[in-house]
């Protein structure tokens, strides 16, 4: 069992607030991302989860035990750094019973847990090297050896696919997958990455600025991002935002119209917004479609053209200098300068108001 | 013209030369007491100097006769290795929390404490004198081995905060994720992992302490008094006597200079540690 709840949590560095209020549960087995652009506090929150960092106030139960102020020994938590933080004085066999010989278990005990270790992890033939011998990857995976031999009740991750190159990453990924799998166990990932996010995740929980933006499954936060900042933080390429004004509202949806002055009607709820208030209007790259010149709902000029191979992701102004970004499929011919048509996929679009907050859809509340 | 080839031979000639120059000139003075000390008083003081001579041991016997050279060797090896442990057991704790849990005044504390090199020792000399007097500790061991720990102690938290510095933090974290205590955090972890920083410090600290002179001389007689008092000694008001001199020079020089040698590796690696990364 291992139920992590973090209560009104609180960090400050002097005057500066680092976290500001954090409510979170965390559920046995539930492997959680925190992912935020860099200072968002991430770190901090995992840290002090850990017990590396002193918290202003609040407190983090585990298993309705309080262990705000025990010492990060006492929680029974392991944590894998983004350097790796092996010990370099001490092979790989030495690094992974360290902690087991500091709670003075049995030697017999140790060997086998080790062993058992390295099996799950193909470390075995490195058993007696030091680190200095290992790569970049081996590292990483003594380093999550080394909280693997205590079944912690939580693994904390603190970005540790950060310092991989990119073909091991994608690697990495997949083995912490089937790791987490395989152990059944708590995981708390912090990340900035979008992808490992996605990929990763049960439940992500997106931070911005000391406060925790939205909370929820990857594809809950992408369709349905509870505002503008997690729907332009998740999505690769980012999602396009239009600067828009209400025009009308009713059972059906809102009219809206954008700065280049076409209107649309979008299936959102009226209520929350009144005639003449500016709002944006978001809409990812998948759900635009480019036209012929003299159809869809906009005009524009075709920026920039990057083929994926599998895609080509088309970046378009308008006349109103509006900046989308399109997906077409890999075989799109467009060239710099020329002028396209878009149509957007009106059920898909997000509407935000002027807090930036979502204004919530028809369509899923029906659902 | 000189090729590049040529020309980068050339310079590393010169610079060669050069080297060899200034270490021959710096060895040149303990070379010439070494010299010294085989010679008679009478070609001690020859002009012009003379290189060639009927090399003698009777200035080693005679010092001997004269002091009882191992009872200020014995003194030597207590004060320094002395002030060197209570030093480290200082410095460690000290630099540990310098290093990772610095605060905004941990800067100035550290340039404080290497400011108090700064002033002139013989500045305070009259209050650690009547100090020393009224405690009873004047010709002391104890009173040398406190003093020399309190003068090199600045030197040594600054070393041990240099290396300490090079290690992340993260290592240390997670030894604590791991389980251990600060004890053992600091001697299964910190420690093997900055032992060839710290054994620097120690071997630096162990020469200071043994070339010291200045308090040596002031606040000890006969008792404690180390080796250097016992080469000041050999400069009486009857005169010098340069063979003599040099012999006793020698023989309390010789221990600490086999010991650098043998250690220089650690040393110099020490020294220069930080410096290129």
């Amino acid at each position: 069992m291992a139920n992590l709840t973090i209560k009104n949590l609180k960090k400050s560095y002097g005057e500066v607030e680092i976290l500001k209020g954090i409510n979170l549960d965390i559920k046995d087995h539930e492997f959680v991302v925190f992912v935020g652009p860099s200072g968002c506090g991430k770190s901090t929150l995992l840290r002090s989860i850990a017990g590396l960092e002193e918290v202003t106030s609040g407190q983090i139960f585990l298993d309705n035990k309080e262990i705000t102020e025990l010492a990060p020994a006492k929680r029974d938590l392991a944590m894998v750094f983004q350097s790796y933080a092996l010990y370099p004085h001490m092979s790989v066999r030495k690094n992974m019973s360290f902690a087991l010989e500091l709670a003075g278990q049995d030697k017999d005990l140790i060997e086998t847990k080790v062993t058992e270790a390295a099996r799950i992890l193909e470390l075995g033939p490195l058993l007696d090297r030091k680190p200095k011998d290992l790569s970049g990857g081996q590292r990483q995976r003594v380093a999550i050896g080394r909280s693997i031999v205590r079944h912690p009740k939580v693994f904390l991750f603190d970005e540790p696919l950060s310092n991989l190159d990119a073909a091991l990453r994608v690697q990495m990924r997949l083995e912490l997958a089937r790791l987490h799998h395989d152990l059944d166990a708590t995981m708390i990932y912090v990340t900035h990455d979008q992808v490992e996010a996605m990929t990763l995740a049960d439940k992500v929980v997106v931070l911005n600025q000391g406060r925790i933006e939205q909370v929820g499954s990857p594809m809950e936060l992408y369709y349905h991002p509870a505002n503008q900042f997690v729907a332009g933080f998740l999505g690769m390429p980012k999602m396009s935002f239009l600067p828009a004004e209400v025009l009308a509202g009713d059972q059906s949806g809102v009219q809206i119209e954008l700065a280049s002055g076409s209107q649309v009607h979008l299936p959102v709820s009226s209520e929350a917004v009144t005639r003449g208030s500016s709002v944006t209007l978001g809409v990812r790259p998948e759900h635009i479609q480019v036209t012929g010149k003299h159809e869809g709902v906009f005009k524009g000029r075709l920026d920039v053209a990057e083929h994926l191979g599998s895609d080509t992701y088309c970046y378009v102004k308008t006349d109103a200098k509006e900046n989308l970004t399109v997906r077409t499929p890999g075989d799109f011919q467009g060239v710099f300068g020329d002028t396209v048509g878009l149509n957007l996929d009106l059920s898909q679009c997000h509407l935000f108001d002027d807090h930036g907050q979502a204004i919530h859809k028809l369509s899923r509340s029906a659902a | 013209m000189l090729s590049l080839k040529h020309r980068r031979r050339v310079n590393t000639l010169l610079l060669g030369t050069l080297a060899w120059g200034v270490a021959l000139a710096i060895f040149f003075p303990i070379f010439w007491m070494i010299l010294t000390s085989f010679k008679t008083e009478i070609d001690a003081f020859a002009t012009p100097p003379q290189l060639f001579f009927t090399p003698t041991l009777e200035n080693y016997l005679l010092v001997n006769e004269r002091s009882d050279y191992f009872h200020f060797a014995w003194n030597s090896v207590v004060v320094s290795f002395g002030s060197t442990i209570i030093g480290m057991l200082i410095a460690v704790p000290a630099a540990y929390s310098m290093a990772f849990f610095e605060t905004k005044r941990t800067k100035s504390t550290l340039l404080w404490m290497l400011s108090t090199k700064m002033l002139p020792s013989v500045g305070v000399l009259v209050p650690i004198y009547l100090l020393f007097k009224d405690l009873g500790m004047l010709d002391t061991r104890l009173g040398l081995v406190i003093i020399y720990t309190l003068i090199n102690l600045p030197i040594m938290i600054w070393m041990a905060y240099t290396y300490f510095k090079e290690i992340p933090k993260e290592v240390l974290e997670a030894a604590r994720m791991d389980g251990a205590t600060l004890l053992q955090e600091i001697w299964k972890v910190l420690l093997p992992m900055s032992k060839g920083g710290l054994a620097s410090t120690v071997l630096l600290s162990l020469i200071l302490s043994w070339n010291e002179a200045f308090w040596s001389l002031n606040l000890t007689a006969s008792q404690a008094a180390p080796l250097t008092a016992l080469i000041a000694s050999y400069s009486s008001p009857e005169g010098l006597f340069w063979a003599k001199l040099s012999a006793v020079s020698t023989l309390a020089c010789a221990p600490i200079l086999i010991f650098g040698w043998v250690s220089q590796k650690q040393l110099v690696r020490g020294l220069s540690f930080g410096a290129v990364k």
